[in-house]
């Protein structure tokens, strides 16, 4: 099993991707869990990147900070603060 | 009593759903094989002809706009729709409360 | 958004970031992209814009009367694409039999698939636009 550096490299994002799907659950603050979204949305394009699929990248860079970011934003925004 | 009829009916229920997938899963063609139903004669006209068929490199805008270009007009229709509906939801409620 | 630093880098980013989500879209049959995600490019910039310079300030990048027409006329634009093939005697929405290719690879091949591709990308960000400011206006 002849990994290359190229491998190891995936794995490390994937990792990557582990690690901000968990912080989001575990972050109280709403605004820093999207912060943490958009880190792991650049991190999924580079990965789409990996396979040789630049169409899905630039949707998912596109869409993911887009779309799900910005909506979320609006929801941090507009929310009404819990005291 | 009824109530723990209930129960057992939905229970049975439960069980005969749940054999009838698992039955249903073992049915499934193996994942990944060559010989698969979805592994037909459409996805190779269109991988072997889509840039004679359209002229277009991009394999993936052929189909949307070209194969496909009935789904992506309702899609269109579909993104028209959606915005038509939050304008009514938020900016009707919106109107009605200057009213007031 | 107060800071300085923001809004002078948003201010200088917002003509490329424009730029390419047009290039995205024109160049949607030639390169990898599509019109889907180069109108998403178009309308984060002015997202992105407004978020930063406030809601005021982004409306004059894309009034509410631009957005009511593109709102509109970029599924009527499509439906029009699909009648060149009727008015020749051929199906709805037919690219190959009604008009000329084209070689492939150049900005003007794919026949009406590049047409199609503008109108649905100004529909995208138009949508998206909209949707934020209406969205954004509900906190008032």
């Amino acid at each position: 099993m002849g990994l290359t550096l190229a491998d190891y490299g995936t794995m490390a994002m994937l990792f990557m991707l582990i690690v901000a799907s968990l912080a989001m659950y575990f972050i109280r603050d709403l605004m820093h869990a999207v912060i943490v979204y958009g880190a792991y949305t650049l991190v999924m394009a580079l990965i789409w990147l990996q396979m040789n699929t630049p169409d899905l990248a630039i949707t998912e860079a596109a869409a993911g900070i887009g779309m799900t970011v910005m909506m979320m934003v609006v929801i941090y925004r507009t929310s009404r603060k819990e005291e | 009593m009824g109530k723990y009829l209930r129960l057992a009916f939905i229970l049975i229920l439960a069980l005969l759903t749940g054999y009838g997938v698992l039955v249903t899963v073992a049915e499934l063609p193996p994942y990944g094989a060559d010989t698969n139903l979805t592994y037909n004669q459409v996805s190779e006209r269109y991988i072997n002809g889509a840039l004679e068929d359209t002229g277009v490199p991009n394999m993936v805008t052929a189909i949307v706009l070209d194969y496909r270009a009935y789904d992506t007009m309702f899609e269109t229709i579909v993104l028209f729709t959606a915005v038509i509906a939050v304008l009514i939801t938020l900016k009707g409620a919106q109107e009605e409360g200057d009213r007031k | 958004m107060k800071d300085f630093v923001l809004r002078r880098v948003v201010a200088l980013l917002l003509p490329f970031i424009q730029m390419f989500g047009i290039y995205v879209i024109m160049h949607g049959h030639t390169s990898p992209g599509g019109a889907f995600a180069g109108g998403m490019v178009v309308g984060l910039g002015v997202i992105g814009f407004s978020t930063v310079f406030g809601i005021e300030q982004g409306k004059t990048k894309m009034p509410e009367h631009v957005t009511t027409i593109t709102e509109s006329y970029g599924t009527l634009w499509y439906i029009l694409m699909g009648l060149v093939g009727i008015f020749k005697g051929l199906p709805f929405l037919a690219n190959k039999l009604a008009v000329d290719v084209g070689v492939p690879g150049e900005l003007t091949s794919g026949g009406l698939i590049g047409l199609i591709g503008v109108g649905v990308g100004i529909r995208v960000a138009s949508t998206m636009v909209t949707l934020f400011f209406t969205m954004m206006e509900e906190e008032a």
